[in-house]
């Protein structure tokens, strides 16, 4: 079953308007965990969407679902086609095949609705370098039909991004952290309720970046959809409540952090280190171990073991003591994103190779969160 | 699941999906051109050199010209030249005074037919700068992102385009004639009785005939600039458009103003030259998508 990110609820997609064919709802009880409340909103809704550039597959059957009031982030490497996907949702490209809605609308068909209702930033923050800041504002406060609020609205974005002062200046001058406040500022002004951010942070120092994170955290927590896309693991890790990997145009799964380093990660992982560690090795028959690994990646020396219940490791390390192996380490390993992503992407790898060596078609991870996967289950 | 890759769909049927709008919102439009004159305003690199060719030719150039004839006299020379006027057809010829000296006359057939070609050249030329690198310079600066995701039409975002691109010529031709009348009504007007510029065919020329002509090669340029892929490419390619164009204006023009029944050949030539840019600009939309202004490879 599709499930929003914070509480657990069913998804469904936005109430299309009467003249709009409505999203095929998608229900089914894969998984027997999620409690069966109301369902959540669904903004964004991408169902086998596909995008050519020339002869360039850009989008290979991707399905993209955003929950409402969520930052939803798309993963993965440079060409993944999360960009491609941002101008899907907007309705600035077209699909080449597949349904798109945003907010239940088609976006092209719908366009100007649709992106009125959406605030863009894309990889290059795209401002007009001629211009002064509050011209840049000016010009998508009038494209955007603000009309006569439009000074206060554009007084009080930039004051958000504390770029007030610099709002006399031309851009050209700005520096890139200020070029990305005013974009950032820019994407607000006509208060969207889905804000799409492509890379926001590219370019930016450590201090800039968590600014500008922070700011996109803030404004989640005032109702609004984020999607971002990002290559950087460390940016998506703790901000997105939920996580698509994207790569060669194809979601390979999508879920909460929590969710996906439980499908791809066995539980109760603990890191144990010794003076010694070949005197750690007994510990495989211990009982409550139900594995170890003597090749954690990165970390030599360091021996993961995996317990039936984490109320174990006093015990474990009791018995270590009293065997009289000096220990040096004992930490239990919550997995990052970093290992996540790339245990996802190897998997993809491996899969497509073995589909490849027996003459298939490719094959994408089916997940819980997985609509097709689902619809095929039910 | 299994995901096979469908094919590529038939060129051209994406663009005309995208292309499906709504009404033309004028508000929109005129916020478009603003914002380009604007940035050409605060564009000196751009604008001092432009000031410099419509100087050029619409006030250095005719005022030494006109002051040296005017000065010099009924030398040898200046005799020959009015003895050339013989040349010109009955009608432009019964507009030279005839009660006046051969060099006010040689002056006067200069201020009226021999400067056809600045009302022409010069505004087109300015036009077609400032119209080459509309499109395609956004998709260089990457503010062609900003316009694909925000409301406004491909046709708003066109013509707006299109209009800010005509104002910086059509003002240059206003002002720069403003100071040729000037001049020339200064130096010769004196000798021949009085102000007689502009006369009847040149506000035919200015208000009916040139409009439609720089329409015209703009349709043409920004088509260009949304396809190629750099101001550069745009400029060349403009160039290589409009120079054909500027020889027809040129000619249409010259023609206009010294054939016989000169106003009526001015406003036929002026109307067919208006019927081809309707079509041209009712069309010319078509060439801007979305995908353009993201410089994606939109079209196969």
């Amino acid at each position: 079953m599709l499930r929003g990110p914070r509480d657990g609820k069913p998804l469904r997609p936005s109430a299309p308007p009467a003249d709009v064919a409505p999203v095929t709802t998608v229900t089914d009880g894969l998984d027997s965990t999620v409690p069966t409340t109301a369902p959540t909103a669904l903004t964004v809704d991408l169902r086998g969407v596909d995008r050519w550039f020339a002869d360039v597959p850009a989008l290979k059957d991707l399905d993209l679902a955003v929950p409402e009031g969520a930052i939803t982030v798309l993963l993965g490497p440079n060409g993944a086609g999360k960009t491609t996907a941002i101008r899907m949702i907007t309705g600035a490209l077209a699909p080449d095949a597949g349904t798109v809605r945003t907010f239940g609308l088609d976006p092209i068909a719908h366009g100007e609705e649709v992106r009125r209702r959406c605030g863009v930033v894309s990889a290059k923050p795209a401002l007009y370098d001629r211009l002064s800041g509050k011209g840049n504002l000016e010009y998508a406060a009038e494209l955007y039909g603000l009309g006569p609020h439009a000074d206060d609205r554009i007084h009080a974005a930039a004051d958000r991004f504390g770029i007030v002062d610099a709002l006399d200046q031309k851009v050209g001058g700005y520096s890139t952290g200020m070029k990305t406040r005013l974009a950032l500022a820019r994407s607000v002004l006509h208060d969207p309720e889905l804000l799409l951010y492509d890379e926001p942070t590219s370019g930016l120092d450590p201090e800039s970046s968590h600014a500008v994170l922070e700011l996109i955290r803030e404004m989640t927590s005032e109702g609004r959809t984020v999607v971002m896309c990002t290559h950087l693991l460390v940016e998506a890790e703790g901000l997105a409540d939920r996580i698509i990997v994207l790569d060669g145009g194809t979601d390979l799964l999508a879920g909460s952090q929590e969710e996906l380093t439980r499908r791809y990660w066995p539980p109760n992982l603990v890191h144990l280190g010794a003076e010694d560690p070949a005197q750690l090795r007994p510990v495989a028959g211990w009982d409550g171990v139900m594995g170890i690994d003597t090749e954690v990646p990165n970390r030599p020396g360091v021996v993961q073991v995996q317990l039936d219940d984490p109320g174990r490791i006093p015990e474990l390390v009791a018995r270590l003591v009293a065997e009289g192996v000096r220990v040096t380490r004992v930490e239990p390993h919550e997995p990052t994103l970093e290992d996540l992503y790339f245990a996802v992407r190897r998997d993809h790898r491996e899969r497509q190779l073995a589909a490849e060596r027996q003459g298939l078609a490719p094959v994408r991870p089916p997940t819980p969160l997985d609509p097709l996967a689902v619809e095929e289950a039910s | 699941m299994s995901a096979a890759v469908r094919p590529a769909p038939p060129a051209g049927t994406r663009a005309r999906r995208e292309r499906r709008a709504g009404s033309l919102n004028r508000s929109r439009m005129m916020t478009v051109t603003r914002t380009e004159l604007r940035q050409l305003y605060e564009s000196k690199d751009f604008w001092v050199p432009m000031t410099i060719l419509g100087g050029f030719f619409f006030a250095v150039v005719p005022f030494i010209l006109l002051l040296a004839i005017s000065s010099i006299g009924n030398v040898g020379a200046i005799q020959q030249v009015s003895d050339a006027l013989k040349l010109l057809p009955q009608t432009a010829q019964d507009a030279v005074p005839q009660d006046v000296g051969p060099s006010t006359q040689v002056s006067y057939v200069l201020a009226v037919y021999l400067f056809a070609p600045i009302a022409v050249v010069v505004p087109l030329t300015i036009s077609t700068a400032v119209g080459a690198s509309s499109i395609v310079g956004e998709r260089e600066r990457g503010t062609g992102e900003f316009l694909a995701h925000s409301p406004a039409d491909v046709r708003e975002i066109y013509l707006g385009k299109l209009v800010a691109s005509l104002v910086p010529g059509y003002i240059t031709t206003i002002v720069g004639f403003g100071i040729y009348s000037l001049i020339v009504n200064v130096i010769v007007g004196a000798k021949v009785g009085g102000w007689f510029f502009p006369t009847a065919s040149w506000w035919l020329l200015i208000l009916w005939v040139l409009p439609p002509f720089m329409a015209i090669a703009l349709s043409l340029v920004l088509r260009l600039s949304a396809r190629v892929k750099s101001t550069a490419a745009a400029q060349q390619a403009a160039g290589l458009v409009t120079f054909p164009l500027i020889i027809i204006a040129y000619s249409q023009s010259t023609g206009a103003l010294l054939g016989s029944g000169a106003p009526l050949i001015a406003f036929v030539i002026g109307l067919v030259a208006w019927l081809i840019a309707a079509v041209l600009l009712s069309t010319g939309f078509r060439s801007l998508t979305r995908g353009r202004l993201l410089g994606v490879a939109d079209e196969r």
